[in-house]
């Protein structure tokens, strides 16, 4: 075997242990799906905070506000956060009412590559309203055990 | 319960949002993860986080392996009246701890 062929062979092994079984792009858009029905989705409303670059992905804050007036007539039903990379594309989903007087929470998540995160809220007149965010992993969360 | 962080205003002017911000040791085992003997861990999170005031549940969040180790949530609740804010998190293998602050809302 020539330096060449073996090279090329290296690469295609370091290729195949990232094909283990993820959520992907469809199966976000899915889990999705099963949330909003065939209601239209818009953007705006939502504002979702993370951080663009991440350097470890075991722990990033997220933080999602909503404009909305919170009253008994109008206000965020739910927050649902989703990714399209980790196993599972649900991150949380959050049931609030005019008792919170403000549509925000935040937490603390994992994530296992770089990928798009969304966050939809649904208001209680029946609308969703969405937001988006592009996140770089340089280190993914939970491969393996740590020791 | 010492497991447990809550941050939220002793006092509030009646009808003003307060933040209130809660920690919980957990290990959030995502059931994803292979041990140090090459075996998947069995699944352990916390499923639900839920808040009452005065007894009147005022938020919930359903949670998902995707939520980091040690659950932080922060949230907001009108400030209605002076009480107890009640603070629960339920998940596998039975998990459920309860946490109780005073708030006077004046």
């Amino acid at each position: 075997m020539d330096r060449r062929r073996f090279l090329a062979g290296t690469a295609a092994i370091v290729v195949l242990p990232l094909d283990r079984a993820r959520a992907t792009p469809e199966a976000m858009a899915a889990a999705i799906k099963k949330v909003v029905g065939d209601a239209v989705v818009r953007e705006g409303r939502v504002t979702l905070d993370l951080p663009p670059l991440i350097e470890n992905g075991n722990t990033v804050p997220l933080l999602v506000s909503v404009e909305s007036p919170m009253t008994e007539a109008d206000h965020v039903r739910a927050i649902h956060v989703f990714n399209e990379k980790n196993p599972q594309p649900n991150v949380f989903v959050a049931r609030l009412g005019p008792r919170n007087g403000r549509a925000m929470v935040g937490t603390r998540i994992k994530l296992g590559d770089s990928q798009k995160i969304v966050a939809i809220a649904e208001t209680s007149t029946g609308q969703f309203w969405s937001a988006s965010a592009d996140v770089i992993v340089t280190l993914a969360a939970c491969l393996e055990e740590s020791t | 319960m010492a497991n447990v962080l809550v941050n939220a205003p002793k006092t509030a002017r009646r009808g003003q949002a307060v933040e209130i911000k809660a920690l919980i040791l957990h290990p959030m085992e995502t059931g994803f993860r292979p041990g140090a003997d090459g075996r998947i861990l069995p699944r352990n999170i916390i499923e639900l986080f839920t808040a009452t005031w005065n007894g009147v549940e005022v938020f919930r969040i359903e949670l998902s392996p995707a939520i980091a180790v040690n659950p932080f949530v922060s949230f907001f609740a009108v400030a209605t009246e002076s009480g107890t804010i009640g603070l629960r998190w339920s998940g596998d293998e039975g998990f459920l701890v309860e946490e109780q602050v005073a708030i006077a809302v004046e």
